[in-house]
């Protein structure tokens, strides 16, 4: 990408993208989470178009970085990803949640090319990524392994067992990314189950730590540059302050809208939005 | 060993693991904990490169175990049976069966064999949990030299499996030369008049029992059925068909484990009784080996009873 400038709007323009086409699979499905899959577009986008060491022609690749959605029910986006990079072909994109379709519900890894490991029961992908990292390490590989978390997931105690696992072996190939959108399904994550402070929690399980808007492509881009070039033998944890629903009015920081499907007239509208023409 | 000798099939895992480590930089044990116990602690010392010890965090062990194994690498989760089977269940499940990863359990404390443990460690569901769940294989072998055997058999199959010791010893019953198959029974006697299907810990009374049995003149075919999943149905089958009478042995709840699955073999078969020895459905406690079996009524007297109950 020539400059920073344009890199920034080629990625904004692949977030909208992704929003756009995993509001479209989750219409055509009348089924799925559009919440935690908005509020994770812009991250993902960056790792997907920028960030990421992939092969599409070649999706077991040894040698690729690994992402893990561990917050599996959000996997449109990430599908969407995935079919616009030649994982699998596009037409797939319109079977969501299909009977005998590669994109299931929640991911699965023996069906769908691209997808590191089954997700969906949360709390659990973290410890993958972490199986993952440390046989990068012994093997020395110089891939990288990014996991993408839920803040109502780590109500899960397995994500602590996982974050100490990560010290105890030094996993500065780990990168764990926070989807702070503060909401899970029976209400704001702070009265579900207080989190208090999830940076001075990581730091305290032994993470580099780090925090960014998690819409700001600018910031998205800092942040990963640091990861990157952090000469710190500890894992890595990203704070992303984000929004539900992000980048349409009526879903933003809405309940309602973490595992619901749009009609015909609250998608057009949200197809507006999401393209600027509103 | 020879045929005779009593030693805790745990032993057998911990020699072979570190014979298997040292010939497969892939083979990892991942330790929730338990390598001095589960006798994997000569592996973790020898080969610390492909050892990881995630604390007492079974959870967590099982999710590490399938990303290493996606990364090629061959890991046997090494925990007591109960804390395997019931809190790792559900990580098992999503992780390692669901997308047929190949991860191994290599689990200790099997049965009421943690005897003195009390009821706490004595996993007697394991087996049954685990059979249940797609895409698992599930075994215990009858003594130590089976269980080499049968663990070296378990590293060189793909897809997730179980494989379960005991805490306390039992006599061998086995040459060190006898060969194992995964999901094949091993015809220990033969017989007409009556069979019994046995696994594990219970296999040498189950010989013991036809013995006594042959002494009074009554013949009994006798199964080491030491892989309940996939069962061998053929072997069931020809118990059923040939002699209709068959005992099934097993030191595990009689409710889903061995028993039941020869059960559902004969039951669609519209031929044969069966009448089933183990674990009465309720839990153990404190207590010798032996009473915790007897109080089961899993003892050779009770086998015989049984087998003479049906004839």
């Amino acid at each position: 990408m020539a400059n920073r400038e344009e890199k920034i709007a080629y990625l904004q323009g692949k977030a909208r993208d992704l929003r756009l086409c995993a509001l479209e699979m989750i219409y055509e499905a009348q089924s799925g989470h559009p919440g935690g899959a908005f509020s994770a577009a812009d991250i993902i986008a960056a790792l997907y178009y920028d960030e990421l060491h992939l092969n599409p022609q070649d999706a077991r690749d040894p040698d690729r970085d690994r992402f893990i959605l561990s917050k599996g029910h959000v996997c449109p986006v990430l599908y969407a990803a995935l079919g616009d990079l030649g994982f699998f072909d596009r037409a797939y994109l319109h079977t969501l949640r299909k009977e005998g379709s590669i994109l299931q519900g929640h991911p699965s890894m023996s069906k769908c090319p691209g997808i590191d490991i089954s997700t969906g029961s949360l709390g659990q992908g973290l410890s993958c990524a972490v199986g993952m990292a440390l046989a990068g390490k012994r093997d020395k590989k110089a891939y990288r392994v990014f996991a993408m978390v839920g803040d109502g997931e780590c109500n899960e105690g397995q994500i602590w067992e996982a974050l100490m696992t990560a010290y105890k072996y030094r996993l500065s190939n780990l990168v764990v990314i926070f989807d702070g959108n503060g909401l899970q399904i029976q209400g704001p994550c702070d009265e579900v189950m207080p989190m208090i402070d999830i940076v001075a929690k990581a730091k305290a399980f032994g993470c580099e730590t780090f925090e960014i808007d998690g819409h700001d492509m600018g910031q998205i881009l800092d942040v990963l540059d640091a990861v990157r070039n952090s000469e710190s033998d500890l894992p890595k944890f990203i704070k992303a302050n984000t929004i539900k629903g992000k980048g349409v009015d009526y879903m933003e920081n809405s309940l309602d809208w973490h595992g619901a499907a749009p009609n015909k007239e609250q998608y057009e509208d949200a197809v507006a939005q999401l393209k600027g023409e509103k | 060993m020879k045929i005779g000798e009593k030693i805790a099939t745990r032993f057998a895992f911990g020699e072979e693991i570190l014979a298997l480590g040292r010939e497969n930089p892939n083979v990892y044990v991942v330790d929730c904990d338990m390598a001095k116990s589960c006798k994997a602690d000569p592996f973790a010392k020898e080969l610390p490169e492909q050892y990881v010890n995630v604390g007492i965090a079974e959870q967590n062990g099982a999710g590490v175990a399938a990303g290493l194994a996606t990364c090629g690498k061959i890991p046997f989760i090494v925990t007591y049976a109960v804390f395997c089977s019931l809190r790792m269940a559900e990580q098992i499940r999503q992780e390692i069966c669901y997308p047929k990863l190949n991860v191994k359990f290599a689990c200790s404390h099997g049965g009421v064999t943690p005897a003195n443990d009390g009821a706490s460690h004595q996993g007697i569901e394991d087996m049954g949990v685990l059979r249940t769940i797609p895409n698992m294989t599930v075994i215990m072998p009858a003594d130590y030299n089976s269980t080499k055997k049968l663990l070296r058999a378990v590293a060189e199959a793909d897809g997730p499996m179980y494989i379960r010791f005991t805490r306390d010893a039992i006599p061998v019953v086995y040459d060190e030369d006898q060969e194992f198959e995964i999901g094949k029974a091993v015809k220990l006697r033969e017989g007409k008049d009556v069979a019994i299907i046995a696994n594990g810990d219970t296999v040498h009374l189950a010989l013991k029992a036809a013995d006594l049995l042959a002494a009074e003149g009554i013949s009994a075919r006798v199964l080491d059925m030491h892989t309940i999943k996939p069962l061998d149905v053929e072997a069931v089958a020809a118990c059923a068909r040939d002699i209709g009478r068959i005992v099934t042995t097993e030191d595990h709840n009689i409710i889903n484990g061995l028993g039941s699955a020869v059960c559902e073999v004969v039951a669609e078969l519209g031929c044969g009784t069966v009448r089933r020895i183990g674990i009465q459905d309720q839990f153990g406690m404190s207590a010798p080996y032996e009473r915790l079996l007897a109080i089961n009524g899993i003892t050779v007297e009770d086998i015989v009873k049984h087998c003479k109950d049906l004839l």
